[in-house]
């Protein structure tokens, strides 16, 4: 057995032991296992929140940018930021809400502000559509990387495996709460690894990141500027999809959810002013891809090029470590996806929509089968139809930023009716998918599903200020 | 329940000295795009695009500090914010 392998295997193990245990003196229920009992501080807010923003994606998808599309990747450095700032006004909203009657889940929100079962059951299937191709990611993703950084002494689909069962025992167990200290594991690896790495690998081969740029900007003089290596990704796609993704970002049903577990809606606030700072080791990410691109130019898949680069750079050991990372960088992100997929879909739609009469324990009960249910479906995916949901992964952020309207709208503008939000929510997410897979994105220059945001904001006000003479919106259709 | 946040518009004076220090970064980080949008000059080692969205996410934090503070100061009800 190799070093590499032992290193991996042990994070993994040791992180699923983490997310067992902690939730092993709480007493579960619904409230308990989705929102940990709204008693989260601001240490596990933040790891939370953190741990779900750094997916396989920034590893692979970040670097893979940079080398093989260059500045356009830009996009990923601001629309965290632009995602915390708007955090930083509306999630404390969303927070006081919550608790004010007890939501647990982003369709929860939409049936209390809008009194409409129906509402909550098509905003739970867009959510349930969003992430389980996001699911599949992250169990690919790790496949991938714990194959490559044990150079093959693993094969991708037993790490899978192994990997997800215990995602889904943690998660069956401890809820959020394992999640949450999970969260530490791979922050701590995560951020040593990128630290390690995005700043040891310019040093190594150019002496300094300095070099590094100076060197990239003379070999490829328009890589570091719009459009970079691209030819329709310029300024004004970069700037719609910043905003798109960065208002979009606090929509996503699980990081909706997540905002739930903090103890104030006070904790919330501080946490996002800080948040920002958590960005910079994304542009270390960014370095290590314009690295290899000059060191080991022409891989034919770009997302290769982080551990392509580490692998010919550091020690067996090493690469393990940064397996080890990655392994837990993709449980993290999973077990929070499949815990707000299995609730949407036993709460919003079960309960809601098939059997009103069920109970909370049902509720628990059945979302704890649907973990398996879902990592069940998703594993089959990853395994033999890896690129079948590809396509809905594209529409993935369009779909769920279609929310954003009705929910700033109904926290900060009492105007708005059910009605428009219904309009606007299905305009929005059809016209972003019609514009996707007619291969129209970008759409004159801009993000597709930034256009669809903007005719959707407008039904929903059009429409909403000529229902305003109805008085149905006061009351519960149930 | 809809109508009960109807009250919730009218807006206070820190919610919109906020507002106002978070539309910063917007600006510096969407709208100022096209215009610097260049290789050069390198700055901190950093090509002037990139350093220039490196600079505003550092910035921001600071001006979300100066934010939570006005909501503090100039809102009613010790910093709840907007309600």
């Amino acid at each position: 057995m190799n070093s590499a392998l032992l290193i991996i295997l042990a994070a993994i193990v040791l992180s699923a032991a983490v997310g067992i245990f902690a939730g092993r003196k709480v007493k579960m229920n619904l409230e308990n296992w989705t929102v940990g009992g709204r008693r989260f501080g601001a240490v596990l807010i933040w790891l939370l929140m953190a741990g779900e923003i750094y997916t396989t994606f920034t590893f692979l998808g970040a670097s893979g940018w940079a080398y093989s599309r260059g500045a356009p990747t830009f996009y990923i450095l601001i629309y965290g930021t632009l995602a915390y700032i708007a955090s930083f006004f509306i999630l404390p909203a969303v927070w006081k809400f919550g608790k004010r009657f007890g939501l647990h889940t982003q369709p929860d929100f939409f049936v209390k502000r809008y009194g409409s079962r129906t509402l909550g059951i098509i905003v739970a299937l867009i959510g349930v559509v969003s992430i389980i191709p996001y699911l599949q990611l992250q169990l690919t993703g790790l496949g991938f990387i714990v194959e490559v950084s044990s150079n093959g002494a693993i094969c991708s689909n037993a790490a899978i495996l192994l990997a997800f069962v215990l995602t889904c025992a943690f998660v069956f167990t401890s809820g959020i709460r394992g999640a949450a200290w999970v969260s530490v594991i791979k922050d701590i690896l995560m951020i040593a690894a990128v630290v390690i790495v995005g700043i040891g690998v310019p040093r190594i081969y150019f002496g300094s990141h300095g070099q590094m740029f100076r060197a990239l900007a003379e070999a490829h003089p328009g890589h570091l500027v719009f459009p970079g290596a691209t030819a329709d990704l310029d300024v004004l796609w970069v700037m719609t999809t910043a905003l798109l993704t960065g208002l979009g970002f606090y929509m996503w049903p699980h990081i909706f959810g997540s905002a739930f577990s903090a103890k104030s809606a006070e904790t919330i606030k501080r946490n996002a002013v800080i948040m920002p700072f958590y960005q910079i080791p994304i542009l270390l990410v960014f370095m290590v891809g314009f690295t290899a691109l000059l060191v080991i130019p022409g891989l034919k898949n770009g997302d290769l090029a982080f551990l392509e680069l580490v692998h010919r750079t550091y020690p067996s050991w090493f690469m393990g470590f940064v397996g080890a990372a990655g392994a837990v960088t993709a449980m993290v992100p999973a077990s929070v996806l499949v815990l707000f997929a299995s609730t949407l879909l036993a709460k919003n739609v079960y309960q809601a929509g098939l059997r009103p009469q069920a109970g909370e324990e049902t509720v628990l009960r059945l979302s704890r089968v649907l973990v398996l249910v879902i990592m069940g479906f998703a594993l089959l995916f990853a395994f033999y139809l890896p690129n079948a949901l590809v396509n809905l992964l594209l529409i993935g952020y369009d779909g769920v930023t279609q929310f954003f309207p009705g929910v700033v709208l109904g926290l900060f503008w009492g105007g708005v009716k059910r009605r428009g939000v219904f309009w606007g929510l299905m305009t929005g997410f059809v016209l972003a998918a019609v514009l996707v897979f007619t291969r129209h994105d970008p759409f004159l220059g801009m993000n597709a599903g930034f256009v669809a945001l903007v005719i959707n904001a407008v039904v929903t006000l059009v429409v909403s200020h000529f229902s305003r003479a109805r008085v149905e919106d006061g009351r519960q259709m149930a | 329940m809809g109508g009960a946040m109807g009250k919730e518009v009218r807006m206070a004076k820190g919610t919109k000295i906020a507002l106002g220090l978070a539309l910063i970064p917007f600006l510096m980080l969407v709208l100022a795009l096209p215009f610097i949008n260049h290789l050069r000059p390198f700055v901190l080692g950093l090509p002037f695009l990139l350093f220039w969205i490196v600079l505003w996410i550092f910035l921001t934090p600071f001006l979300l500090m100066a934010a939570y503070w006005a909501e503090k100061k100039f809102n009613k009800g010790g910093g709840k914010g907007e309600s």
